[in-house]
């Protein structure tokens, strides 16, 4: 089959959304492991040394240009399969079969992954854009812990941020194990690994990350 | 017009070899301008149109379902037989020939049966190379179980489901053969007449089910996959869809019917609920292997099954053959149940049913099991336990069926089943290369009448549909075509087109305009009961005079009362039904017509008058030996021709299985 | 198994043809028996409307036996209605009670037009099979049967793939109208069979291009299919298309894929 056939049929794209959705549950291991430095109470120190490598190392630096490719990708091939998907059925079902038949999160990838971009546009103009604004303008990193600190003083900001890891997780729940079947991994055997897996990621990552902005907001940490 | 067979000279076993080394042929170039139209997509037709399409002929098959996967094939659940002797138990073509010859209570014509099992073998291979997903045994080959009627494993099965791993198979043949362009598949269409150009077979009517429209199609030759009549009967284990519609009208343009009276009735199925029943489910034979076939031994006894204790049960199977016991043939069992039920003993809210008991083979079992396990002080509940999962292992699909269709456990009270019209050995006469009466027309599979006799043997079918459509039709036709290169593709503005298609679109009319107050499900069920009252099971001269006069009388008031709802020119399925009924009633009458002329009893035809003392078939060989052919003469006339069937090999005996 | 009788209101999706919009019409069915299967309702339905001079109600339908794959109705939001492993027709009355109301539709997918009422189109599955659905062997070219041993594990495996009806069921219950299910399952049965092994690759892509053509829906992986499937055909043999397919992607070779 040639390149164009491979990535543009429907496989294709599947295969697509599984490879930079797995790129991208990496980018969340890396991204969670860095930022849970803020639990060592320690005024942010270990925690600004790790944001500082991440924020200036090369090979990094070159990686993050490739995950934002790679989350253009995620978000562009997924919204447009949403819609595609949708135009295949031209009139309705009167009564559906709900969740009698599937799970309401696996129906509703579009919905979840569409919550999440909302989620990332503030949160990246919250803390990234500005951080790699100053730094491109010469005027080196900003304080990135105390701009959390400071940031999560807000019910409102903390509130927002929760709702975005509840989102992350029930995408995870469904993305992970759908990441595997699409590249056809997913096999009897590897199922029951499979689900465990990722169902636990599903969890431990954005609770973990949902407790940042709540650790700040609490005072658990200062 | 005298039959002429066409059987080739020489032994049986040269026969068929001979006539393919001299048969003659059509070179690739000219088979490229030769048209075959495929009636029906079963495995007679799909396997022919596959078969033809790779031979280089433009072929186009037409079926009434929307896709050629649907075909009634699919749900022959069984087996397939070949004289593979893999299983090194002393099978062989001859003997193969000879069940058959001999299951068929000696009314098949030896040279066509004998080519039968000689393909038979080589059907298999095709199949496997196809990729259809026979059962196999650890080491990786082929698995064989035995059947009805042999002494020999010779069955090749897909679990439950031979019949569809097969149609399959051959379906996906042919949608190759589309996809290279050598086959146009036209689904929802219907076959309503047969084109004839001087005196030859050259096309069809047929009518697109979807729009209505009536199209003509040209083909040097026709070929009819089409199929059982069963549903003459209405109530059968046939597709809802099976119909004798295109036979009939093959019949009518001069194709003789052989042996019309010839219908197979099948012991085991689930019995009737009621009046709403559309049709009838088969359950496998196999069934008959562990299970007891009983009923009360006093009449009208209402007590619910396990209430009826050990001695007032009468196994009457075991009582009258205890040699076969619960496995004599199909024909043997049925008219069994039937005579029991007559008598007074059925079962069931409607009396018309047997008890197929699986309880002593749950204990037996069980016993067996506890023994394995080392059980040695096991309760009677845990005997039980383990034999239900023994039985749920053997027989758990046939099992989840009959619960899904009757809401009652079979591992808790007994089946109840009861016989069903399941095949009609009869058909359109053919000849040794399946041609019919009318030159350029052939008959394929159960729309013919060649291969079972009076009686056909499980696993068989699906045998005789592939080997017409695989292995015999490509050289069969290909020497009629021979003679056919320098014919053009007629136009079909030709006017015997013309012609027909106005026959068939005045006959559709007068059916719209009869306006009455019938409904044609209705008609049919009128139909279904003349038939399997009085040509069913068991037939008697009284009783099949008052069926051709019922019918007779039905017809008149069929084409003077049916009501057929909606419009020609668009999807109808009532119409459709109408046109179909219109014929099975046709059909009902020379079927009647037939058994009333068979003075015997033979395989599938009992006639009551013709019976031993004990109750057991009685043929008449020196007045009977002959297929009867019949010619359509016009309305209520047909006329009888003789082929004699010479045995020069098996010699006719009785069957016994007491 | 107690019978009983019950009356019920129908809910059917009318459709006069491709063409026309359809609406819902609402029947009342008087004396069902528990005993009649879902399609012998409606047979007591058409012939109550044909005996009040009304249109009765086109339903596709053949076997009856749960093995042609033809009866194909979405009952009250489920494809082939709510018994697991069931077609329409071995769907029986006994699972309603008296006075329920039950909504019927057509199975619903822009590559199913609907020819009439519940009847839909489904030829498109028919061209994915020509794309490549077979094994390329002529009449008379095979080898013995017993030529070729298969591991037992992987005839019953290709064997429980090749149980697929072509219903349609996996289309109709799929939010997205996906034929995945259907498309691996055929892929799935050939490529396990040494027999089908030889075309795989051109196979898996002709086939996933004329499902594309067809305009069906992409899998997400959802499952809805699997759940409704008469004949229970695993997910496992979308997992096997995607290897099959990701194998025909890398390789050089397959360039007789259309």
């Amino acid at each position: 089959m040639s390149w164009k056939n491979a990535f543009s049929s429907s496989v294709g794209k599947k295969i697509q959304m599984a490879l930079t959705g797995l790129f991208l549950v990496l980018f969340l291991v890396v991204h969670c492991y860095v930022n849970a430095m803020i639990f060592w109470d320690d005024n942010g120190a270990k925690f600004t040394e790790a944001a500082h490598f991440m924020g200036t190392n090369v090979v990094i630096r070159i990686t993050e240009i490739g995950l934002f490719a790679f989350l253009i990708l995620h978000i562009v091939q997924g919204l447009k399969l949403w819609a595609q998907n949708r135009s295949r059925r031209n009139t309705r079902y009167a009564v559906s079969a709900g969740n009698a038949t599937s799970k309401w999160y696996s129906r509703s990838m579009g919905i979840l992954g569409t919550l999440i971009l909302l989620f990332l546009i503030l949160h990246i103009s919250a803390f990234w854009a500005p951080n790699r604004a100053s730094q491109t303008m010469g005027n080196g990193e900003l304080d990135l812990y105390a701009m959390m600190r400071d940031a999560f003083q807000s019910l409102f900001v903390v509130v927002i941020y929760v709702l975005g890891c509840i989102s992350l997780a029930w995408h995870l729940v469904h993305g992970f194990y759908s990441a595997f079947q699409t590249l056809g991994l997913a096999m009897n055997k590897y199922k029951g690994i499979i689900n465990v897996v990722g169902v636990a990621f599903s969890i431990i990552v954005p609770l973990i990350f949902a407790l940042m902005p709540i650790a700040f907001y609490l005072h658990w940490i200062e | 017009m005298a039959l002429n067979s066409k059987i080739p000279a020489g032994s049986l076993e040269e026969k068929w070899e001979k006539y393919k080394s001299t048969c003659k042929l059509v070179n690739p170039a000219n088979k490229r301008q030769l048209e075959v139209i495929i009636i029906g997509t079963g495995l007679a037709g799909a396997s022919a149109a596959a078969s033809l399409g790779e031979l280089g002929y433009k072929v186009k098959t037409f079926c009434f379902q929307d896709s050629p996967r649907r075909a009634h094939s699919i749900a022959a659940q069984g087996g397939i037989n070949a004289a593979k002797n893999y299983q090194n138990d002393g099978d062989s073509t001859y003997r193969l020939f000879y069940d058959t010859v001999k299951g068929g209570d000696y009314r098949a014509r030896e040279a066509n049966v004998y080519r039968l099992a000689s393909v038979s073998a080589n059907i298999i291979d095709q199949c496997v190379a196809q990729g259809v997903p026979f059962a196999r045994e650890y080491g990786g080959l082929l698995s064989n179980r035995s059947f009805g009627g042999t002494q020999v494993q010779r069955t090749f099965y897909a679990a439950g489901q031979t019949g569809q791993q097969l149609l399959i198979g051959a379906y996906q043949a042919l949608e190759r053969q589309v996809a290279l362009g050598n086959v146009t598949q036209y689904s929802r269409h219907e076959m309503l007449d047969v084109v004839m150009i001087d005196g030859k077979a050259r096309g069809v009517i047929v009518r697109n089910l979807v729009t209505g429209e009536l199209e003509r199609h040209f083909g040097h030759a026709v070929l009819l996959c089409s199929g059982g009549y069963g549903n003459v009967f209405y109530l059968s284990t046939n597709a809802m869809g099976s119909n004798v519609t295109a036979a009939w009208k093959a019949h009518k343009k001069g194709a003789y019917f052989g042996n019309p009276c010839y219908t197979q009735i099948h012991p085991t199925c689930i019995p009737v609920s009621g009046d709403h029943q559309s049709k009838l489910t088969l359950m496998s034979e196999s069934l008959r292997n562990d299970g007891r076939i009983w009923v009360p031994k006093a009449k009208g006894d209402n007590r619910k099954p396990n209430d009826i204790p050990e001695e007032e049960r009468d196994y009457y199977l075991e009582r009258r053959y205890p040699a076969f016991g619960n496995l004599v043939p199909r024909d043997v069992a049925s008219r069994a149940a039937k005579e029991r039920c007559d008598a007074g003993y059925g079962v069931g809210a409607s009396k018309q049913a047997v008890y197929l008991d699986y309880a002593s083979a749950i204990q037996r079992y069980g016993k067996i099991e506890v023994n394995k396990q080392g059980l040695s002080n096991a309760d009677a509940d845990t005997i039980t336990k383990l034999g239900k999962e023994v039985v749920k292992e053997k027989y758990g699909n046939l099992f989840e069926m009959y619960e899904k269709i009757t809401g009652e456990n079979p591992y808790e009270v007994p089946m109840r089943i009861y016989p069903a019209v399941h095949y009609t050995m009869g058909g359109l006469w053919v000849d040794y290369e399946l041609q019919t009466t009318v030159p350029g027309l052939y008959a394929l599979g159960e729309a013919n009448f060649s291969d079972h006799g009076a009686n056909r043997l499980g696993a068989s079918a699906l045998m005789q549909g592939l080997a017409d459509g695989y292995f015999v039709i490509p050289y069969t036709l290909g020497n009629y075509l021979a003679d056919d290169i320098r014919t053009k593709s007629i136009p079909t503005d030709h006017p015997a087109f013309v012609e027909a298609e106005k026959a068939v679109s005045d006959r559709i009319n007068q059916l719209m305009n009869i306006k009455g107050t019938e409904s044609v499900e209705s008609f049919h069920k009128r139909l279904g009961k003349i038939m399997w009252d009085k040509c069913g099971m068991a037939r008697n001269e009284k009783g099949l005079k008052e069926a051709i006069a019922e019918i007779q009388a039905l017809r008149k008031e069929f084409w003077s009362n049916v009501r057929i709802p909606g419009d020609v020119n668009e999807y109808n399925p009532e119409l459709d039904k109408a046109n179909r009924v219109a014929d099975f009633i046709e059909l009902g009458e020379l079927m009647c017509i037939d058994a009333l002329n068979r003075n015997e009893s033979c395989g599938g035809h009992f006639r009551e008058e013709f019976q031993t003392e004990d109750g057991e078939a009685l043929r008449q060989d020196d007045k009977y030996m002959y297929v009867a052919a019949w010619e359509y003469k016009g309305e209520s006339n047909f006329e009888l021709h003789k082929e004699d069937l010479n045995y020069e090999v098996v010699h006719p005996s009785a069957r016994s299985y007491k | 198994m107690e019978h009983y009788t019950m009356n019920l209101t129908l809910k059917v999706w009318k459709q006069k043809n491709k063409n026309e919009k359809g609406r819902f019409e609402t029947y009342q069915v008087k004396n069902v028996s528990s005993e009649m299967s879902f399609l012998e309702m409606f047979d007591v339905l058409n012939e109550q409307l044909i005996a009040e001079g009304k249109e009765p109600i086109a339903f596709d339908h053949d076997c009856r036996e749960g093995i042609c794959g033809m009866c194909s109705m979405y009952i009250n939001g489920r494809a082939h209605g709510p018994w697991h492993h069931t077609t329409t027709c071995q769907l029986h009355m006994r699972e309603y009670k008296d006075g329920d109301t039950i909504v019927v539709e057509p199975w619903r997918a822009s590559a199913f037009p609907v020819i009439k009422d519940l009847v839909v189109d489904r030829q498109s599955f028919d061209r994915i099979i020509q794309a490549g659905g077979y094994v390329s062997v002529n009449t008379g070219n095979a080898v013995d049967a017993n030529a070729l041993p298969i591991e037992k594990h992987m005839a019953d495996e290709a064997f429980a793939s090749a149980a697929c009806i072509g219903c349609g069921a996996c289309v109709a219950a799929c939010p997205n109208a996906s034929a995945m299910l259907f498309v691996s399952a055929k892929v799935s049965h050939l490529a396990m069979l040494p027999q089908g092994s030889p075309e795989r690759k051109e196979r898996v892509t002709n086939m996933i291009n004329q499902m594309d053509k067809e305009g069906f829906g992409s899998c997400t992986n959802i499952g809805a299919c699997e759940a409704e499937c008469p004949k229970g055909i695993s997910l496992e043999n979308i997992a096997r298309l995607n290897r099959e397919y990701i194998g025909a992607m890398f390789d050089g070779g397959s360039q007789n894929a259309k």
